[in-house]
């Protein structure tokens, strides 16, 4: 393949796509505006950390199994930082959803950079869901039964049998964690595309005038 | 007894001290919302967490400018 070819293949144009779209100091920045410097700003990586902690903590129970997580010392600790780790990965994720609701975070061309947000806080909810009837106990069995009600009443119980237990499974070790992950990567891409939104204040200055953009501050 | 216990029995025994599980859920009801204490008190958390997240000074590095 000559030059020109290879400046044509798909593997050449979408290097070239992606590089344009995410450079490299935008991709993996080595600062960010002062505006950044407040807890509020915090939320996002510490729910992105409560996941690592539940993927974690999820694939040495699916290694271990239901015998291991019920019977043993170790198996108990890991179910429950696994527990725990849902836990403040929604504690985390909603007061990031309200920091960024109050301060419009869909602002500036970011709406993508929501509405990811967004949807990745809806299926969180069925893959939190789904690890109530994976647990293997009197519990699951109980919670399964009760909400096999729900979808039957809502009219989706042929797509959901809560009481078939390999379906829950599936949805909760693979389908549901994959969907998250890949939402959450589009979401960090996302985020570092379009940069930090703005405080009210510095968006109506730089609207105002657009050449102190070059006077941002950094940290 | 293996690490796990150990680490359960430590952390479990001061909360089993603090709170008492042996007994129904209690439920807070108004209208028809209908909701435990429990999740109450994480939802009163959170509002305290994120107002203390905006109010709370954060510690200040060095700023840069550009310009």
């Amino acid at each position: 393949m000559g030059a020109g070819g290879a400046e044509r293949s798909w593997t050449a144009r979408l290097r070239r796509r992606a590089v344009a779209a995410l450079p490299p100091e935008k991709l993996l920045p080595d600062r960010q505006p002062a505006y950044v410097a407040s807890w509020i700003y915090v939320f996002g990586v510490l729910s992105l950390s409560s996941l690592a902690v539940i993927i974690a903590s999820g694939c040495i129970l699916a290694l271990k199994g239901p015998g291991w997580w019920h019977f043993t010392g170790v198996g108990h600790f890991f179910n429950s930082v696994h527990l725990w780790g849902v836990e403040l990965f929604f504690f985390f994720m909603v007061v990031h959803l309200w920091g960024k609701y109050w301060m419009a975070a869909w602002r500036g061309g970011r709406a993508r950079v929501w509405v990811t947000g967004a949807v990745v806080f809806l299926v969180a909810i069925p893959c939190a869901l789904t690890g109530y009837v994976s647990q293997q106990n009197f519990d699951s069995q109980w919670i399964s039964t009760q909400a096999k009600d729900a979808m039957n009443a809502a009219g989706i119980g042929a797509f959901f049998n809560l009481l078939n237990f390999g379906q829950m499974y599936s949805y909760h070790v693979l389908l549901l964690p994959g969907a998250v992950v890949a939402l959450v990567i589009a979401h960090i891409l996302l985020v570092r595309r379009h940069g930090v939104v703005p405080p009210f204040e510095r968006s109506r200055v730089l609207a105002r005038e657009p050449s102190r953009g070059s006077g941002q501050r950094w940290r | 007894m293996d690490l796990g216990s150990v680490l359960a029995t430590v952390v479990a025994m001061p909360m089993a001290a603090i709170f008492d599980l042996n007994h129904h859920a209690s439920y807070v009801h108004w209208h028809f919302i209908d909701v435990s204490v429990s999740n109450v008190l994480v939802v009163v958390a959170m509002v305290v967490v994120f107002v203390a997240a905006i109010l709370a000074p954060f510690p200040h590095g060095h700023d840069r400018e550009d310009g």
